[in-house]
């Protein structure tokens, strides 16, 4: 992990709350794989105080792309950066997802929600690289929560698409369609996820159900990203017993089986 | 002088000389390690390692951190690997290290506190006790023995009698009359005093009408506090005659330097690792730089001397 102080932002696209800024990082670039996030300092003033922990969207040759949607006070802050403008990142954090040497005719199924897409495109292009075949599970609320349907299309990936209000898609949730999907077809080697914690939580249970791996990428609020102030931990099985574990030192990706679920976030 | 000569950074605790006055804080900078790939540890004035229990320690539940205007509020509860894990793989990692190490010490009771001493009382890396009677996080309602001078002076005590290292007690905030608390620490035997812990503070999610700590309660740091840990380190300065080193919002080099002009012996840096893992060495180096603008050629030269009469 290095720090980059001064990242430029050579790029920026955004649709409604959606943005995607790639900036230019040689050494991080050179450093990530699939599933590692980095820590982004969104301000030099004392508020917002924190850096916003964001996803490695993909990888350039030179530069990582974040995708990320404008949430709270430090995401808007960046949704307004404009390309020139230098931003200081820590990365690649976090230990990613796992890539097993590739089955021959296996499949993947990456299942992303809204804004949980960001590190599934990264994800898909390492897998086509390694001669794996992504299908891609892309889910949100209405049709504007699917901007970046194009991108995976124009990388000729097979695209589920699914939304809860029926504008676009399959109408209902990702993970139903997701289940309906499994049903039909020869299992994956790996069901991969990201979204927010209840669509997590199901992904688990419809891959425990079916004796699939899955690896989830899970999010929280983080105080450094470097594993040193132990804020943003989960309940994970570690050696047959359960601990609270750093989620940016040892995750942000965990595999399905060793996460214990029900505790009180997800009420 | 010279405005070129590069100025004297060290200070004198007195039981330990440091190179500098700007040490890691306890529970801030992980066990040191996590700093190495951005930080060169053996230009920091001293580390204050993550808070240790005889035993690991679970800590709380999540959600553990709320950030708040220019300040963020943790219920972390003092998870760690406990002594045995920390002597047997972590110092052997920092084998080399030039920089003093000080152990945050923790306790349930007074006893655990003195065991936990005496087990690190053989190993010849560490340079001090920081004793942590002040952490809001791990009894209920923010309850912990530096609320009570009384308490403070018979842990405090328990300690002295135990530590063959120099010791530091490190208070809270949470008090009305923090010199009683402090005197009550030097009466028992402390070589200093460290200040402030964070502020018992809590926040609330109006969607949910939740805490947005599992904990409820927790512990506000960061810039917000500065001006609060600046008046306390101001205040037990002037009234005790043992080191007092000031901490609480320090961000940058004048932060820092704020401390040192009330009276502070050396600084502790805590949020800003979390902000910027180098802030303790960009720290160091702005302390230099004024100290090179103003002709400085020694820094403890100005510590404690704020002037409060004329204009």
């Amino acid at each position: 992990m290095v720090k980059d102080a001064a990242a430029p932002i050579i790029r920026k696209k955004n649709w409604n709350d959606y943005v995607l800024l790639a900036l230019r990082s040689p050494r991080i670039a050179r450093r990530t794989r699939p599933g590692q996030f980095l820590m982004v300092r969104v301000s030099n003033q004392p508020y917002p105080l924190l850096r916003r922990p964001l996803s490695i969207h993909a990888r350039e040759r030179d530069g990582v792309e974040i995708f990320f949607t404008r949430a709270g006070v430090g995401t808007a802050i960046l949704a307004d950066k404009k390309p020139g403008e230098m931003l200081d990142i820590l990365g690649p954090l976090g230990k990613g997802f796992v890539l097993p040497r590739v089955p021959k005719g296996k499949t993947f199924c990456l299942v992303g929600g809204g804004r949980g897409i960001a590190p599934l495109y990264f994800l898909a292009r390492e897998l086509q690289a390694k001669g794996g075949h992504p299908r891609v599970f892309y889910g949100g609320k209405t049709e504007a929560d699917l901007p970046l349907l194009q991108k995976f299309a124009a990388q000729k990936m097979e695209v589920f698409i699914s939304t809860d209000d029926g504008s676009l898609g399959f109408p209902g949730l990702v993970t139903t369609m997701l289940e309906k999907e499994l049903a039909r077809s020869a299992p994956p080697a790996w069901v991969c996820a990201c979204g927010p914690d209840p669509m997590m939580k199901r992904i688990a249970e419809i891959a425990t159900e079916r004796k699939i791996p899955a690896q989830l990428s899970l999010e929280s609020i983080m105080g450094c990203g470097i594993g040193a102030c132990w804020g943003c931990v989960r309940k994970v099985l570690r050696g047959g017993s359960a601990e609270w574990v750093k989620i940016c030192e040892e995750g942000p990706v965990f595999e399905a089986s060793e996460i214990i679920w029900g505790e009180k976030w997800d009420e | 002088m010279n405005k070129t000569k590069t100025p004297d950074l060290s200070v004198d605790l007195g039981f330990l000389k440091l190179r500098n006055p700007v040490i890691a804080a306890g529970g801030t900078f992980g066990y040191g390690l996590e700093f190495k790939p951005f930080v060169d540890l053996d230009r920091l004035g001293a580390i204050v390692v993550k808070g240790l229990y005889l035993n690991p320690r679970p800590g709380n539940p999540p959600p553990r951190l709320a950030e708040s205007a220019s300040g963020l509020i943790n219920a972390i509860g003092l998870q760690g690997i406990g002594v045995r894990a920390f002597c047997d793989e972590i110092l052997p990692q920092l084998e080399g290290l030039k920089t003093p190490l000080i152990v945050n010490v923790c306790g349930e009771t007074d006893e655990e506190y003195a065991a936990v001493i005496d087990f690190l009382n053989k190993d010849g890396r560490i340079d001090a006790y920081e004793l942590n009677i002040s952490c809001p996080n791990v009894e209920k309602e923010g309850r912990c023995p530096a609320l009570s001078p009384d308490h403070t002076y018979s842990l405090v005590k328990l300690a002295r009698e135990t530590s063959r290292k120099p010791l530091i007690t490190k208070l809270s905030p949470n008090v009305t009359d923090v010199v009683s608390v402090a005197r009550a620490a030097e009466e028992a035997g402390s070589d200093a005093v460290s200040l402030i812990n964070t502020l018992l503070a809590m926040a609330v999610d109006v969607e949910t009408r939740r805490p947005r700590l599992a904990n409820t309660l927790g512990g506000l740091s960061g810039p917000a506090v500065k001006p609060i840990a600046l008046r306390m380190v101001y205040q037990v300065a002037s009234a005790l005659q043992i080191p007092v080193i000031g901490m609480g919002g320090i961000m940058t080099g004048r932060d820092a330097l704020e401390f040192l002009i009330v009276g502070a012996r050396a600084v502790e840096v805590g949020t800003a690792n979390f902000v910027d893992p180098g802030a303790s060495v960009r720290i160091i180096r702005e302390i230099q730089e004024y100290c090179r603008e103003k002709g400085i050629a020694r820094v403890r030269d100005i510590i404690g001397t704020l002037k409060t009469e004329g204009a």
